[in-house]
């Protein structure tokens, strides 16, 4: 037989799942809560989202050109990180701040360690870090046409009430991404019916946050428990971390049990920063923590092997 | 009614569609038929035939060397015509019998002393030696061997692998379809090995036909029953099998003995029924010959030694140009440069893949995306595993259990990034194995 036939390894055969095809579900599933900021805080909103994603998809375009290497902008993760990291800006947040954060979440987080799958932490809560801390005001500025001032968690810290269902829908002030409980949820739902992700991280992350504050007597001041609570989890970014950031899969562990451990000290990190930090929202900072100890959490857990149970010496 | 299973595992497309409806055709070898001599575990058989001697079908060309090993037999008559090395599935060159067939197909006598009554334990493994019965699921371990436990008493379960977890393989379901009777009467032989044990055959629910002809023959059965399991790969995978069946874990520095269960395949136990109530010795085989890439897929009933390439003229030849030809099944099975390679008692299929089916995609950066994790049988994580082989890693490969690996490609299989996991778990894994070898020879 003159004929060439490719050798190979076994397996021979490989499912059709793709790395961009996951991350295509994950800019799908982020979708609702997209279309939601737009039309809830305007225009402005739509064009810092395009600003965001377009300057860090050229980021990461920018950088493999400078180091010679094959151009990685196609499995779409760039295009994600430009859109969480959107999500977590208020809609009158300068562009060229966008830029520079984008910049910062795809070069210094993602890229300098190593590019896809060797972040140490989550690259937009990084960055979103990294622009608190260089344009405090500027962050947090939620004033706009729509809302003035304050987001429902600093009225809430300072005793008032918020009404609870318009946490629910979004119609708050708050980051574009982070106001409609709702639409992050289809979108969670959308991520676990096609198994990008699993209830054991945001599942573990916002139960042990919940018993911290009822433990912590948070409902105390405002008297009614259900409502406390249901305003505590729609308000800030806890929605939308527990299902879009924490759950990133480079910086959360690869065992099961790790996940649960993670989502547990991300939980009672967050109710601590709630509870007692001097800033209302704590989201972000519960879950870099709790990113840096992601490889200390996977050398506890390793699974015990099939069988291993049963050894006969 | 309830599916037995397992944890982890994948479910690629089953591609048995296409070749188990057909009834199996006898095929009759045209060129030279090759033996190698060394087509199961343990030491390589030695030749009792010179060249130039006339062998008759079913004659002893190479008799076992030492308690591991297993004799082999012409499977045609003919003349021996070379003893020397032939390319074999695995792209090794071993040494092998080469007989010119006659066409004529002469038996040779039966043995004199064989009685089709003497039925004790001894005389039956004595029977399934000297018909060179081996492992024929793949593995090629030495039947008679896998028989005789350190305590008979204490093996409580023999588990006929009736799963063919494999994609596109329907041989082992043909076998059962079509002599399902020699299957039960091979059971009820080996059953009376061991007086504490039942019999269990563990059939997947793709194989209705096959589940309702022997639960009917067994239904009178005090030893033996049928279970049902759920499809999925690997299903047929001894440590999956045994705990989807009886709930019992082996791991891998146990034998399935220790655990009390012995795991036999569907064409090993028709083989041992004809060896103890016939006195034929092991000379043929079924094999699929099947893929997109062939025209007419079906299965053979093949002589050992039979060179592949005339299979897949007899199958109708390629309907389009294969990219992968594969010796096996499509997640373990061995990839071929060349196909003239012969049938050995461990051939189960020819898969003749196109490109569409079979699969290269260029690798890319690991997400961590847990897939692998979630499809492991042995519960590990094969992306931080692959992870320490690349780095040469020893201590931590050992202490995230990589050694557990059976090797099954689920994790391959399921990667989103398509990189190569089973592959380099298994040559870490390998060179772990040899580096321990070398050590105890060096003691």
């Amino acid at each position: 037989m003159n004929e060439e036939f490719h050798v190979s390894a076994s397996p021979h055969i490989r499912s059709n799942d793709t790395t961009t095809k996951i991350m295509l579900c994950v800019i799908i599933a982020l979708l609702p809560t997209t279309i939601f900021g737009i039309t809830n805080f305007g225009y402005k909103a739509l064009v810092l989202i395009i600003i965001t994603v377009a300057a860090a998809v050229a980021s990461e375009w920018i950088y493999n050109k400078l180091v010679h290497k094959k151009s990685t902008v196609n499995d779409l993760s760039a295009v994600v990180t430009g859109l969480l990291l959107a999500l977590n800006f208020p809609s009158e947040l300068p562009w060229w701040i966008a830029v520079v954060g984008a910049a910062f979440a795809i070069i210094v987080v993602k890229m300098l360690f190593g590019g896809l799958g060797q972040n140490f932490m989550n690259p937009a809560l990084g960055a979103r870090c990294f622009l608190l801390l260089s344009f405090t005001s500027s962050m947090n500025n939620f004033n706009c046409d729509a809302y003035s001032g304050a987001t429902p968690l600093a009225v809430m810290r300072d005793g008032g009430q918020y009404n609870t269902l318009n946490m629910l829908i979004g119609h708050t002030a708050g980051t574009i991404g982070e106001t409609s409980a709702i639409c992050i949820l289809i979108g969670a739902i959308f991520l676990i019916w096609m198994g990008i992700i699993d209830l054991r991280i945001p599942g573990s992350y916002i139960l042990s946050f919940l018993v911290f504050i009822i433990l912590f007597g948070g409902h105390l001041n405002t008297g009614d428990l259900m409502n406390f609570c249901v305003g505590e989890l729609c308000g800030g970014g806890l929605m939308l971390g527990a299902f879009f950031m924490a759950t990133d899969y480079a910086t959360s562990p690869a065992t099961p049990k790790g996940k649960i451990i993670y989502g547990v000290i991300a939980g009672v990190l967050l109710g601590i920063f709630r509870m007692f930090g001097s800033m209302p929202e704590g989201c972000s900072y519960s879950i870099i923590f709790a990113n840096m100890l992601v490889p200390l959490i996977e050398r506890w857990t390793i699974p015990r092997a099939f069988g291993l149970k049963g050894e006969k010496e | 009614m309830t599916l037995f299973t397992f944890r982890g595992g994948v479910h690629p497309y089953d591609g048995k569609d296409i070749s188990k409806d057909k009834p199996t055709k006898e095929y009759c070898p045209k060129g030279d038929l090759v033996f190698p001599l060394s087509q199961h575990i343990g030491a390589p058989a030695k030749p009792v035939v010179q060249v130039g001697d006339r062998v008759l079908k079913g004659q002893l060309i190479a008799e076992a060397d030492g308690f591991v090993s297993a004799s082999i037999h012409a499977s045609v008559s003919g003349t021996v015509k070379a003893i020397e090395p032939r390319l074999v599935a695995t792209g090794d060159m071993v040494m092998s019998v080469i007989i010119e067939n006659d066409g004529l197909y002469e038996a040779a006598e039966k043995n004199p002393d064989f009685n089709e009554n003497m039925s004790g334990p001894a005389d039956i493994i004595q029977k399934i030696k000297m018909a060179g019965i081996v492992g024929m699921g793949g593995a090629g371990f030495p039947t008679h061997v896998k028989l005789s436990p350190k305590e008979p008493k204490d093996i409580k379960y023999i588990i006929a692998n009736c799963a063919e977890c494999e994609p596109y393989i329907t041989a082992d379901y043909r076998r059962m379809v079509e002599e399902p009777e020699k299957l039960v009467e091979g059971m009820r032989i080996i059953l009376s090995l061991f007086p504490n044990a039942i019999g269990i055959f563990g059939i997947e629910n793709n194989k209705p036909e096959a589940i309702r002809k022997i639960k009917e023959l067994v239904a009178h059965e005090e030893k033996m029953e049928v279970k049902v399991l759920r499809t999925k790969y690997p299903q047929g995978s001894e440590r999956q099998l045994i705990y989807a069946t009886t709930k019992k874990h082996v791991n891998s520095s146990m034998l399935p003995a220790d655990a009390g269960c012995i795991v036999d395949n569907v064409d090993t136990i028709v083989a041992v029924c004809r060896a103890v109530k016939e006195g034929l010795p092991l000379t043929e085989r079924i094999i699929t010959v099947t893929g997109d890439a062939i025209a007419d897929p079906q299965n053979f009933k093949v002589c050992i030694g039979t060179n592949l390439s005339e299979l897949i003229e007899a199958a109708g030849g390629f309907v389009e140009k294969p990219e992968k030809i594969i010796a096996g099944g499509p997640m373990m099975g061995f990839a071929l440069f060349d196909t003239n390679i012969p049938a050995t008692k461990t051939t189960s299929a020819l898969l003749c893949l196109t490109k569409k089916a079979s699969s290269w995609q260029e690798t890319s950066a690991c997400i961590n995306c847990g897939r692998c994790t979630q499809s492991c049988p042995s519960l590990l994580v094969p992306s931080k595993l692959s992870d320490f082989s690349a780095h040469n890693q020893t201590e931590q490969f050992l202490k995230w259990n990589g050694m557990e690996c059976m090797e099954c490609g689920s994790c391959s299989y399921v990667c989103p990034a398509k990189r190569d996991l089973a592959q380099s778990i298994k040559a870490k894994r390998r060179a772990i194995l040899a580096d321990r070898r070398k050590k105890q020879e060096g003691k």
